[in-house]
């Protein structure tokens, strides 16, 4: 459990480096770049926990990480589309994916009550960090107002989430 | 008063009594609407009869629910629309379980 406490709190770490680093405020192909890595980071995080748990709550939650990181991914990459915009690659994203690595190979380690309770607080710490920097790094920089209106989108999606995990969190206790 | 000139009052009274709220929410059929766009529920104040059919209408592509702590609960898939009828003690808070960050209100009124 210590081990788990020790990642978790690593991967926070990460996570923060990680948004700090991209300080130099991130262009739209970035931004859509790295907005649309988080969803699918959470999407594999989700799918890792379908196949392991088979807690009612904690199923629920993971079924609905990955509908809805799906259906806005799939309304981001409609968006770079229309405004015929590539997204672009960049160290926050590399970074992001990375820790994600780190983060699944330490869950894919835990099973039962162990995982369900790393899983969702794990959900609670990325779903806290994505939200810190769309608002305080992603939306500020976003150039295009579509972009920008449809990042406001997904932090209101994401704020709802991580209450949600939050709510099964306290649930697990 | 001429009879363009009342026309014109009560088009610009019915457009402040929808601006005000409540109304808006009632369709012809009785059931009173709740639009769900963005992540919020339009209106997010309702007044209804015991008796009367809520009817949430979900645009987002999202699954949403509206329920009640300790409730009832409607799931809203997304593109689709739920029913709920209200009952005598319905005067509640709800929230939708997938996004807690939503919130609304019924009111049973008389």
């Amino acid at each position: 459990m210590k081990t788990h406490f020790a990642a978790l709190a690593a991967t926070c770490l990460a996570l923060s480096a990680t948004f700090a680093m991209a300080a130099d405020k991130p262009t739209d192909p970035q931004i859509a770049h790295i907005a649309y890595s988080a969803g699918v980071i959470d999407v594999e995080a989700a799918e890792l926990a379908l196949s392991k748990t088979k807690t009612p709550d904690v199923v629920a939650f993971a079924q609905s990480m990955q509908k809805d990181h799906e259906a806005v991914n799939d309304m981001a990459l409609a968006l770079v589309k229309k405004l015929n915009v590539i997204p672009e690659d960049n160290a926050t994203s590399q970074a992001l994916a990375k820790a994600a690595e780190e983060r699944r190979t330490e869950l894919g380690k835990l099973d039962g009550a162990a995982f369900d309770k790393a899983y969702i607080d794990n959900e609670v710490a990325y779903h806290r960090q994505v939200n810190g920097a769309l608002e305080t790094l992603l939306i500020p920089s976003a150039q295009n107002a579509e972009l920008k209106s449809l990042l406001e989108t997904g932090l209101k999606l994401f704020q709802g989430h991580q209450q949600h995990a939050e709510h099964v969190a306290a649930g697990l206790k | 008063m001429t009879p363009d000139l009342l026309s014109r009052r009560q088009l610009l009274m019915t457009g402040a009594a929808v601006l005000a709220g409540g109304a808006s929410a009632r369709a012809h059929n009785g059931k009173v609407h709740v639009m769900i766009e963005n992540l919020g529920f339009q209106p997010a104040d309702i007044d209804v009869k015991a008796g009367e059919t809520i009817e949430w209408i979900n645009r987002d592509p999202f699954a949403h629910t509206a329920t009640v702590k300790g409730g009832w609960e409607v799931l809203i898939p997304p593109g689709k629309s739920a029913t709920h009828v209200a009952t005598a003690d319905d005067t509640v808070g709800y929230y939708c379980r997938f996004h807690p960050n939503m919130t609304g209100r019924i009111k049973v009124v008389a």
